[in-house]
């Protein structure tokens, strides 16, 4: 075990996602800041610390952001600080709240992840535009789809996977997310559905992304002294990991993440985990677009190269699979607010290991479980491990 | 979600109801420009393209032969060792075809795009660029193309001096 303490997740909160939500951005984080602190039984007094993960601040047109937003989650005269590391901060920020109390400076940590990206027009899509590097791909009119769209074919063409099979994760994970009542895009569709949908930048069509979203998420973390004071059932961070490929990425394959997969590697060697398609009961891999969760797969070493979409089809990753991919309905269909995303898929694999995801429960009583997010341009990957 | 919660916060509002000012809302447009130095390595690369060649730059520890060209190596981290004109050609590593804008409209051209592994760098090294004068649908992987460069009196010394990358037909080779 690497650090000093051990830490727990002991409460987590999440709002409702929606294309536009009324509250703004702090309102947001107040509500599921004090979901969590109420979940945990606890008060805002009794946090030491929090840290704050939110996305570009090209969408809310707020700079300072971090700033901006401390109040909501409860910051004001406390030690606080905003994380970012593009669509991977939803997790990277319980992992950057896991260092405050693994250190021993914090007994507690509250972590909150906040997105709003319906105040941006005409698209928040434009503001991805200022992401790309400004000599090189800028002057192109380069989009954010159009890389993800070159990822998924090159990831296609290397393992000779056709379109049905990727469409079969938007049809699971849309269905899943039926069950979840924070989702936004929860719907019964068939694989024709996601095959007949409008293609925006081929081979990705309208059913195979996430949407763009409005929400928030909270996870409260608490050393083991404290989590074994405020609750019977705390869920461990027994594993963290992160890294950062080169932001030169037509210079690399992008049929596999690498860089995932070394964040895998540092989060299952602090946990233990040898054999992670064993030892692993259920993941959360991220998945704004349907072929990121079989490409994540792949990453996690949840399975080999190029066998996650066998792995769909054979229902291996349905809800009452062997291995249960993404049972919370996933960015497909709970939603994106990027950085309250990943956040959510943290709450998910919290609320799975207790026992407390309702209609939404794998079965098989499970005791491990993974969250994942990426993010940045298509180079970072951030890994938490959690038991119960 | 936890089944011990039973209510969630947030309301819904509909985005036309807010553009349309049905809502409380204030509204701002941002009046800023930028402009930035192309820097050491991609100066040069930009005046290379303004001649019609693409130019890259090698590290003798690895061997990499890079581009677009950089003047440190980040695997060896150590300054590269010069420049070297690579060819204008090169083969289809990924494609994809876009159907809508920056901004998320739709477009009625769909615009091929791909990264196009450079003929002369080392293997995988690719740049982004759009392919033409052909079908979206006749593209290939593996497919190889070259450079449709500007005129030369319309090159500025930018990535679009090059207009796009065709591909290399048989009849032509």
């Amino acid at each position: 075990m690497f650090g000093k303490k051990r830490v727990a997740i002991v409460g987590a909160g999440l709002t409702l996602f929606r294309r536009n939500l009324k509250e703004t951005g702090k309102e947001l984080a107040y509500e599921a800041s004090k979901m969590a602190l109420d979940a945990a039984g606890m008060e805002l007094s009794d946090i030491q610390s929090v840290v704050m993960g939110t996305a570009p601040d090209a969408f809310d047109g707020v700079h300072m952001k971090g700033e901006y937003l401390a109040d909501g989650a409860g910051a004001r005269n406390k030690p606080y600080v905003r994380v970012y590391v593009g669509g991977g901060t939803g997790v990277f920020t319980p992992l950057a709240g896991w260092w405050h109390v693994a250190s021993g400076q914090f007994d507690t940590c509250l972590v909150v992840c906040e997105e709003k990206m319906s105040s941006c027009f005409p698209h928040p899509a434009y503001a991805f535009t200022t992401i790309f590097d400004n000599i090189l791909a800028r002057p192109l009119g380069t989009t954010l789809i159009w890389i993800f769209a070159l990822e998924m074919h090159r990831y296609m063409h290397k393992h000779n996977i056709k379109k049905e099979q990727i469409a079969r994760v938007a049809v699971k994970n849309k269905r899943n997310a039926l069950d979840h009542p924070c989702a936004q895009l929860a719907a019964n569709i068939t694989v024709e559905d996601v095959l007949n949908s409008e293609i925006m930048c081929w081979p990705v069509q309208r059913l195979d992304i996430s949407p763009t979203s409005d929400g928030a998420a909270a996870l409260v973390l608490a050393s083991e002294d404290v989590a074994k004071k405020v609750t019977d059932n705390p869920v461990w961070i027994d594993g963290v990991g992160w890294c950062i490929d080169s932001t030169i990425w037509t210079n690399r394959d992008l049929y596999y993440p690498d860089y995932v997969e070394y964040a895998a590697r540092m989060a299952y060697k602090m946990a233990g985990i040898k054999n992670p398609p064993k030892e692993i009961d259920l993941a959360e891999p991220y998945d704004p677009f349907d072929y990121k969760e079989l490409h994540h797969m792949e990453g996690l070493l949840l399975c080999r190269k190029g066998e996650a979409p066998k792995l769909t089809e054979e229902g291996v990753t349905a809800r009452d699979g062997d291995l249960p991919i993404c049972p919370s309905g996933g960015l497909l269909g709970v939603g994106n607010p990027i950085a309250a995303a990943g956040a959510m898929k943290v709450c998910e694999v919290f609320w799975q290991l207790r026992g407390e995801a309702g209609k939404r429960q794998v079965p098989g009583d499970p005791r491990t479980g993974v969250a994942q997010a990426w993010g940045d341009l298509m180079q970072y990957g951030s890994v938490i491990v959690l038991r119960r | 979600m936890s089944e011990k919660i039973k209510s969630y916060p947030g309301f819904r509002i509909k985005t036309a109801d807010l553009r349309e000012g049905k809502v409380p809302f204030e509204a701002w447009r941002p009046r800023v420009r930028y402009a930035w130095s192309a820097g050491i390595a991609m100066s040069r690369f930009l005046e290379e393209l303004k001649n019609g060649r693409i130019i890259a730059t090698y590290c003798n520890k690895c061997g990499r032969i890079m581009v677009p060209p950089r003047v440190f190596c980040e695997q060896c981290f150590k300054p590269v060792d010069g420049w070297k004109y690579v060819k204008d050609t090169g083969t289809i590593n990924t494609y994809s075809v876009s159907f809508i804008a920056g901004d998320a409209s739709r477009i009625k051209e769909p615009i091929i795009v791909a990264v196009i592994d450079i003929d002369g760098a080392s293997p995988g090294m690719g740049i982004l660029h759009k392919i033409g004068e052909i079908n979206w649908k006749e593209v290939k992987f593996g497919m190889k193309v070259k450079a449709v460069w500007k005129p030369p009196e319309e090159r500025v010394g930018s990535i679009t001096d090059i207009k796009y990358f065709k591909p290399i037909r048989e009849e032509t080779l």
